[in-house]
């Protein structure tokens, strides 16, 4: 178990070692989803309700849409030395690159994250800096790596991967986007833990049950 | 078959591959002991580059076994790598890390103690102790292929597979190689290299695998060949209108 934490460390550290040389991902995926924030911000008319009533769907949306951008360029980064090959020919079980390489893609896009939610608090003066929306986030960037992780190695080869990706995830992530947007509503609107809980427990289901598919999927994809 | 005899440090049976309609290796079949030096031989398109990435485990066969000192590499996947090292065409580097880190992070994947002392030690085995904090993307293709080298020795393997590995290096590089060869003659471990320079091949190799259409066209200690007997062997190739698979 240790040596499987050392494993996944190494390749998530790699990969933000290469993001704070390169800084790709990180201003990429920010710079798209604050973009889709100013242009709702001038399309709807932001009053309070209108803000409570279409922020968690703005927010979520446009994290999910960069978020892509991001999936993509950090398996790109694997294809442009064949490094990917690299980690394949260590002793280690596949399913270990898999976690590594999520754990990576979690880390730029809760980096973004940190960098999109509070100017969202700002543009559409709702209170989502509260410890619900941590735990939401959380789950829910969980699952994005989860699933961007294996679509993004199952696009890798395609020629049009970067229309791939979005056809692939975006569909597959849509009841994990329906648990954060719904709960999201519900801090804004000051609702009740049970009220939250139930969509945060939808999330939490979807995380698990996808990183165990995806970890054995993406042996496959690897080894074929 | 259900038990490998563990003197054979390679032992490729009846490997089938093809890529869509194309048979690239037809029932591959050879052996090698420890301590071999064997080179395989062959022209463009001959199925070379595609043993050495079923040997490395990089892809599945559609039929046969391989075994790595009785490992099977496709139940012991993870053991068989940890006695094999390759460098095959790519270098496989981060090219926006330095040499050290990317030797750092195989070496942290490979679960290796005293890393700083294991990376000056292989540079030095292949000449890149200079270059060692430079990022790979600066250095030349020669430095990389080194590095890469470097990177394959770092956790000692009995097996060394070796794909064309002189293309790209200076005569210089060459002889570092030679050196490494010597080394894992003397020791007792395993290289399978391929390589389009007959005469190198014949000089430092100890057996010769020949490959022609897919086929084991000819197997042989190399003190019995010479340039022509190869090139004859070479010429049963079908005409292929690929590169080099």
């Amino acid at each position: 178990m240790r040596e499987s934490l050392a494993v996944i460390w190494a390749i998530g550290r790699k990969d933000l070692l290469l993001e704070t040389r390169n800084k790709d991902i990180i201003v990429a995926v920010s710079a798209f989803a604050l973009l889709v924030l100013m242009v709702f911000t001038f399309a709807i008319d932001i009053n309070q309700v209108n803000a409570k009533l279409t922020g968690p769907g703005i927010l979520w949306a446009s994290i999910a849409f960069a978020g892509v951008t991001g999936l993509n360029r950090a398996f790109a980064l694997e294809l442009e030395g064949n490094t990917l090959e690299a980690l394949m020919l260590a002793p280690i079980s596949r399913d270990l690159i898999y976690v590594g390489k999520m754990f990576g893609n979690f880390l730029f896009l809760t980096a973004s994250q940190i960098i999109v939610v509070p100017i969202f608090a700002v543009l559409f003066n709702l209170a989502v800096l509260r410890w619900e929306m941590l735990i939401i986030s959380l789950l829910t960037t969980i699952g994005f790596s989860a699933i961007g992780t294996l679509f993004a190695a199952m696009s890798m080869r395609v020629r049009a991967r970067e229309v791939m990706l979005p056809l692939l995830f975006l569909p597959v992530v849509t009841p994990l986007i329906m648990a954060a947007v719904e709960s999201t509503s519900h801090v804004v609107n000051d609702g009740s833990w049970p009220e939250i809980a139930q969509w945060i427990q939808l999330a939490l289901a979807f995380d698990i049950a996808f990183i165990v598919i995806s970890a054995f999927i993406f042996q496959q994809i690897l080894e074929d | 078959m259900t038990k490998q005899d563990p003197l054979f440090a390679l032992k490729v049976q009846d490997v089938v591959k093809s890529f869509a309609e194309v048979m690239v290796l037809r029932r591959i079949k050879f052996s090698l002991q420890p301590g071999e030096v064997a080179v395989v031989l062959g022209a463009n398109g001959a199925g070379k580059s595609t043993l050495l990435r079923i040997l490395a485990m990089l892809t599945q066969p559609d039929s046969g076994n391989i075994y790595i000192y009785g490992k099977d590499t496709t139940k012991n996947g993870p053991e068989a790598r940890a006695l094999t090292g390759s460098v095959l065409h790519s270098p496989m580097l981060y090219a926006d890390m330095s040499v050290r880190e990317n030797l750092t992070l195989f070496a942290e994947l490979y679960r290796l103690k005293n890393i700083n002392i294991l990376i000056e030690k292989n540079a030095v085995k292949v000449g890149i102790q200079s270059k060692l904090d430079h990022r790979v993307r600066t250095l030349s293709h020669g430095f990389q292929k080194r590095a890469a080298l470097a990177r394959a020795l770092m956790h000692e393997p009995q097996l060394l597979l070796l794909d064309e590995p002189e293309s790209g290096l200076d005569s210089r590089s060459v002889s570092h190689l030679d050196n490494i060869v010597e080394e894992y003659r003397s020791s007792g471990r395993t290289i399978l290299m391929t390589t389009h320079i007959i005469e190198h091949a014949l000089e430092i190799s100890d057996k010769a695998i020949v490959i022609t259409d897919g086929h084991v066209h000819l197997e042989s200690t190399t003190t019995c060949l010479n340039k022509s007997n190869i090139l004859s062997a070479y010429s049963h190739a079908l005409p292929k209108t690929s590169g080099d698979l």
